[in-house]
C-alpha cells in the first residue's frame, strides 16, 4: 500500500495537468496563505486593541470559541449553495471564494484568542512602569505590550497556519480546490494508495509549514536578543 | 379536487423552513442522536488513552517527546484523509469515525493532562508524601483533583472540536448531522443544510455548558479562590 502510494507520488505524470498533484498543491498553498493573511488583517487589529484596552475580551474569546463549534464543512456547503456560489475563482479554482471565506472564519479563533491573551498577560507592573515614565498609550502598546506579547501572538498565527492547511482539504467535498481532491478521487475509485498519497502530502506539507513558521517566528520575535542575554 | 398542499418554503427552497422541522423530525432526531453518541464515545476513548500516556510521559522524558511528536503528526493529517485511511481496516462503520476523532481528542488531552499534573505545586505533593500517601492515593486524591481545571479546559476544546469534526464522518456515512448536510448539499435542499448546521452549533454549546457545570461541581474549592 505504502509502496503503491510512493510509486504514485514519484511518477511525474501524476503531477502535471490541471487535475495533477502539482496544480492541487499550488491551489492549496494559495488558499492557505490568502486565508491566513486575510484572517490576520481582520482579526489581529481587533484582538490587539481589545487586549490593550483590557476590555471586551471576554466577549472576543467567547465569540471565537463559538466559532470553533461551527463546522467548516457546514459553512462551506452554505456558502457554495448560497449567495457566494461555487464559481471558478482565478487560480483558486472552483468554489474558491466559498472555500476562502470558510477558511478565514476557521483561522480567526486561534488568532484572536492568542493575540488577546498575549497582550493581557503582559506583566502589569511593566505596563505601569512604562506609563510612569511618561509613555503615551500608543507607545506603551507599540514598544512594550506588542514586543512582549509577540511570541504568544506568533504561536497563534502558526497554529492557524497549520490548521488552515490541513482543513483546506475539506473543499474537495464540494468538488472545490486543493489536495483533498486527490483523497476524494482515490476514495471514489477505491484506490486506497491515492488516499494514502494525498494524506501523506497534506501531512508533509503541514510539517514543512510548521517548520518554516518556527524559523520565521524566531527571527520575527523582537525580544529574541534580549531573551538570549537574560537566559 | 385540490392538489395536496406543499409548503411554500419547499417550493422556494428557502433556507428557513418551519415545515421541514416537523416533516423531518425523525431524521433530525436520529442524526442528532448519532452525532451525540459518536462525540461522547470518541472523547471518552481519547481521554481513556490520554491519561495513561500522560502518566507514563511525565516520568520518562524520552517517552514524552515521542508522545508529543507523534500526536503532533496525527493532528496534521486532515480528518477527510484519516477517515479514508481507516476505511480499508474498519469499513463503513462508526468505528472508523470514532478512531479518527479519538486520535484528535487524544492530541489535545495528553497535553492538557501533562500540563495540569505539572502545575500541581511541588510542596503539596511533598506534604502528601510526608503524611504517608501511597503513589496511587497521591495521584487520585491530590494530583488529579488539582489538575482537574486544566484537564477540563482541554476536555472542553476537544469536545467542541469533535462535535464540529463529526460532520466530516459523512464521507463514511457516519457523520451524524453531517449526513444531513451532505445529502442536503447533493439534492440542493437548503432548509436541511441550515437546520443541521444550527443543530451542530447548539449541540456543541450544550456540551460545553454541561462540561462547565461538571467542572464547577467537581472542583468546589476553586469557586472561593481569588
Amino acid at each position: 500500500m505504502l509502496g503503491d502510494a510512493l510509486d504514485y507520488l514519484l511518477d511525474g505524470a501524476n503531477w502535471s495537468g490541471t487535475n495533477g498533484i502539482g496544480a492541487f498543491a499550488v491551489q492549496q498553498l494559495l488558499l492557505t496563505v490568502t486565508a491566513l493573511v486575510v484572517a490576520v488583517a481582520l482579526g489581529l487589529p481587533v484582538a490587539l486593541y481589545l487586549g490593550h484596552r483590557g476590555r471586551g475580551g471576554f466577549l472576543a474569546v467567547n465569540v471565537s470559541n463559538i466559532g470553533r463549534a461551527v463546522p467548516v464543512f457546514a459553512v462551506l456547503l452554505m456558502l457554495s449553495l448560497g449567495p457566494v456560489g461555487s464559481d471558478e475563482l482565478g487560480p483558486y479554482g472552483r468554489a474558491g471564494l466559498a472555500t476562502l471565506i470558510a477558511l478565514v472564519l476557521f483561522a480567526l479563533p486561534p488568532l484572536i484568542t492568542n493575540a488577546y491573551v498575549g497582550i493581557t498577560e503582559v506583566d502589569p507592573d511593566i505596563v505601569e512602569a512604562a506609563r510612569g515614565v511618561g509613555m503615551s498609550g500608543r507607545t506603551v502598546f507599540t514598544s512594550v505590550e506588542l514586543p512582549l506579547a509577540m511570541p504568544v501572538i506568533l504561536t497563534g498565527v502558526r497554529i492557524a497556519l497549520v490548521q488552515v492547511w490541513a482543513t483546506a482539504t475539506i473543499a474537495a467535498l464540494v468538488a472545490g480546490p486543493g489536495l483533498g481532491r486527490i483523497i476524494t478521487r482515490g476514495f471514489a475509485n477505491q484506490a486506497t494508495y491515492q488516499v494514502v498519497a494525498g494524506a501523506v502530502l497534506v501531512a508533509l506539507g503541514a510539517l514543512v509549514l510548521e517548520g518554516v513558521a518556527v524559523v520565521v517566528e524566531r527571527y520575527a520575535d523582537p525580544m529574541r536578543r534580549a531573551r538570549k542575554v537574560t537566559v | 379536487m385540490t392538489a395536496p398542499q406543499v409548503a411554500r418554503c419547499y417550493v422556494d427552497n428557502d433556507w428557513l423552513c418551519g415545515q421541514y422541522l416537523s416533516d423531518y423530525r425523525p431524521e433530525l432526531t436520529d442524526a442528532t442522536v448519532q452525532h451525540l453518541w459518536i462525540t461522547v464515545v470518541s472523547v471518552v476513548a481519547g481521554l481513556v488513552v490520554a491519561l495513561p500516556l500522560a502518566l507514563l510521559a511525565r516520568r520518562n522524558p524520552r517517552f514524552e517527546s515521542l508522545v508529543v511528536g507523534g500526536t503532533t503528526i496525527v493532528y496534521t493529517i486532515p480528518s477527510l484523509a484519516l477517515f479514508s485511511l481507516l476505511l480499508p481496516i474498519t469499513g463503513l462503520s462508526a468505528t472508523t469515525v470514532i478512531i479518527g476523532l479519538a486520535l484528535y481528542s487524544l492530541t489535545i488531552l495528553v497535553r492538557n493532562v501533562l500540563a495540569g499534573l505539572r502545575a500541581v505545586p511541588a510542596d503539596v505533593v511533598e506534604s502528601a508524601r510526608g503524611v504517608g500517601y501511597s503513589e496511587t492515593r497521591l495521584l487520585t486524591r491530590v494530583e488529579l483533583p488539582l489538575a482537574l481545571p486544566v484537564i477540563m479546559a482541554g476536555l472542553r476544546v476537544a469536545t467542541v472540536s469533535t462535535v464540529a469534526l463529526v460532520t466530516v464522518g459523512s464521507i463514511v456515512s457516519y457523520g451524524g448531522l453531517g449526513n444531513l448536510l451532505l445529502s442536503g448539499f447533493n439534492s440542493n435542499f437548503k432548509a436541511q443544510i441550515l437546520t443541521a448546521s444550527v443543530l451542530c452549533v447548539l449541540l456543541a454549546v450544550a456540551f460545553d455548558l454541561v462540561l462547565v457545570v461538571l467542572q464547577r461541581a467537581l472542583t468546589p474549592w476553586t469557586r472561593h479562590a481569588r
